[in-house]
């Protein structure tokens, strides 16, 4: 996959005298020292970071570690004094006024701890505000508007006034508000932070449930770890405004970075917040239902395997082949040798939940998403690798 | 010894009263058509309010005290307007009340874009709140003379005192209402791109409009207080009854007036607040 947003060197300091704390940051003086010394307050110090597209990318830390301050520079509401952030190839840092206003509308949009609605509007008029800055009909808005109450779950509510709704669904309407404007990356900085516990389980629920959906690169902000492992196809650990590590949440497991991880993954119970699809295998031979027979033959015994997985025309998944099968047919078609009793999991399913389907198959289970497309597939070995 | 030495007095009245004649001479043009706008807008204002039917006016102060609050709120403050017409003091509440709402009108056009200004640059809002102190704190008096230096006796003085005396509490609650909107709420604008303008008309305005209004309500405070003193330089109306009752000793016209002023007022502040309120409540 490509890199939708790459981050290169990117160094922020808060406050006028920004040339200071770059020097002191320079000679190698981390960024309590430099506050002590100085007052002025660092809140990225020169972090590297690709996030894929369409990707959930969680960022961790504890509050203080620059998580929020990092988040911010990526739709400029906080200026980076040093380093790059781009998107699709194009550095924003060097946008104009125009520029930025442009991204911010189309491309880019936000979610926040505290919800951030406007109190003055109507649960509709808010989720409509991010196209009425561009000036698009009212017909047209609120068309839009009312498809993405109706994906949160908020039908009914749009005459509504957010005093009128409880945290949750307030930040249902916050989430509704930035799918509106369809862009591409989604921010979300601490979205589910402020909510109950029960209420928070459900939104995690919900957005992973959403991603089979939309296809958007987003961007998660947490302090916790349970839940960043829980949501994030990748995670980035943060402390003191730099990346303490970054990888899939079974990664931390293996091989955690340093003491600091260890601890900070220490109470997290592994088989109930790793997905499926953070273990899941991505790289299979898939074939197509108008596949000629001999290929797939052909490419299953180059990948070493006794059977795949077909999609039939619309990319859907249909059911398996096996090899043996496909040798005995003289067919060259393959539409009547597909076996439709296949396994699969959902791909947001938790490895605790999945231990009976894996070990009842004698396969690879497929794992697929809402829409019924494959993802990856999925064996007893890899759950108990990933587990270990 | 206890004296304060001579040699050190240094007064500033004679370079002002120098400077004011010199404005006098020289700008005499610039304050004709101030004067000449002032009195057209009043005599528009009264205009206004003289169409409108003396039962009119009750009917509206009793619908706006029930809406806004209830019932007895209603009938107390029409009560409190009908009493003003018993002490036949009408006509003059109404001279009086076209004086204070000329000065809101002046002080909203006016200090609402300063007090935006005054959110928006640092540079501004350093030079301005130490000069809003000082008015705030210079005695009612004081804004008399100037006003009929530039624009002698009659009720354009009194316009420009009244306003003049108004305005800054009006300035300084947009400033308030403008910079503690809540920062995410700023934010959120901002990253759905949100252009300098959009920022203030849809969002900071309408989230800084319930303390914007309540400084209209105080704005009208002051100049309830003000178009009082400011009969001392030919304004008519209640004010100057009471001056009249001073004049001549006659105590109960003195209170009558008197309590005609106080009706007016918790009549305006009454249904100021309560627009206040209303708009609070929707936050």
């Amino acid at each position: 996959m490509a890199n939708k947003i790459e981050i290169k060197d990117l160094t922020l300091v808060f406050g006028k005298k920004k040339e200071i704390a770059l020097e002191m940051l320079d000679q190698g003086k981390t960024i309590q020292e430099i506050r002590e010394e100085t007052g002025i307050a660092i809140g990225v110090n020169n972090i590297n970071l690709d996030i894929e597209e369409g990707e959930l990318f969680v960022i961790v830390g504890l509050s203080g570690s620059g998580k929020s301050s990092l988040i911010r520079c990526l739709n400029m509401l906080n200026k980076p004094t040093k380093g790059k952030v781009l998107i699709d190839g194009e550095n924003i840092c060097e946008y104009d006024k125009k520029q930025l206003i442009e991204i911010r509308r189309k491309k880019i949009s936000m979610v926040f701890q505290h919800f951030g609605l406007l109190n003055h509007r109507s649960v509709l008029k808010n989720v409509e505000y991010g196209l009425e800055v561009q000036g698009i009909k009212e017909a047209e808005r609120k068309e839009k508007a009312l498809k993405s109450i109706e994906l949160v779950g908020l039908s009914g509510w749009e005459n509504y006034f957010p005093r009128q709704l409880s945290g949750g669904m307030k930040q249902r309407v916050g989430l509704a508000r930035a799918l509106t404007n369809d862009a591409e990356i989604l921010l979300m900085d601490e979205p589910f932070s402020a909510l109950d516990p029960l209420i928070r389980k459900d939104m995690q629920a919900d957005l992973l449930g959403m991603t089979d959906y939309i296809d958007k690169t987003i961007i998660f902000i947490t302090h916790d770890m349970n839940e960043a492992f829980r949501l994030g196809d990748r995670a980035a650990l943060m402390k003191d405004g730099k990346i303490v590590q970054v990888g899939k949440p079974a990664e931390f497991f293996e091989n955690p970075a340093n003491e600091y991880v260890e601890r900070f993954i220490e109470d997290v119970d592994k088989s109930r917040i790793l997905r499926v699809k953070t273990v899941m295998r991505k790289n299979m031979y898939l074939a197509k239902v108008s596949d000629n027979r001999e290929t797939v033959i052909k490419n299953i015994e180059s990948n070493d395997r006794g059977y795949c997985y077909v999609n039939d025309e619309n990319n859907k998944l249909l059911g398996f082949v096996e090899l043996e099968k496909l040798k005995d047919s003289e067919d060259d078609n393959i539409s009547k040798l597909v076996d439709k009793n296949y396994e699969e999991i959902n791909r947001n399913a938790f490895l605790s939940e999945i231990w009976t389907k894996l070990d009842e198959s004698a396969y690879d289970v497929a794992v697929t998403d809402k829409s019924n497309r494959i993802r990856g597939i999925i064996s007893y070995a890899d759950a108990v690798a990933a587990l270990s | 010894m206890f004296e304060f030495p001579e040699s050190l007095q240094f007064g500033i009245s004679e370079p002002i009263d120098r400077a004011v004649k010199w404005m006098l001479v020289n700008w005499d043009g610039f304050f004709d058509g101030i004067s000449n706008f002032v009195l057209m807008v009043f005599d528009a204002v009264q205009g206004a309010l003289g169409i409108l039917p003396w039962w009119l006016i009750l009917i509206g102060i009793f619908f706006a005290g029930y809406k806004l609050y209830n019932l007895r709120t209603g009938i107390t403050l029409t009560l409190m307007l009908f009493a003003i017409g018993l002490f036949g003091l009408w006509d003059l509440m109404i001279y009086t009340l076209v004086i204070v709402i000329i000065s809101v009108l002046v002080s909203v056009v006016l200090g609402i874009p300063m007090g935006i200004l005054m959110a928006k640059f640092e540079i501004i809002k350093k030079i301005s709140l130490p000069l809003l102190d000082a008015m705030q704190t210079m005695p009612s008096f004081v804004y008399l003379l100037p006003a009929v230096m530039f624009f002698g006796f009659g009720k354009v003085p009194a316009v420009i005192a009244t306003t003049t005396y108004a305005i800054p509490p009006l300035i300084r609650l947009t400033y308030l209402g403008i910079s503690s909107v809540d920062t995410e709420i700023i934010e959120a604008g901002k990253s759905f791109g949100s252009t300098a303008k959009q920022m203030l008309l849809k969002i900071e305005l309408p989230q800084a409009l319930s303390t914007i209004m309540t400084g209209v309500n105080q704005t009208t405070m002051m100049a309830m207080a003000m178009v009082v003193i400011s009969s001392m330089i030919g304004a008519e109306g209640i004010g100057g009854q009471v001056l009249i009752a001073i004049r001549r000793l006659e105590v109960g016209s003195g209170f009558q007036a008197g309590l005609a002023i106080v009706f007016l007022a918790i009549v305006l502040d009454r249904v100021l607040q309560g627009v206040a309120n209303k708009l609070k409540e929707t936050e």
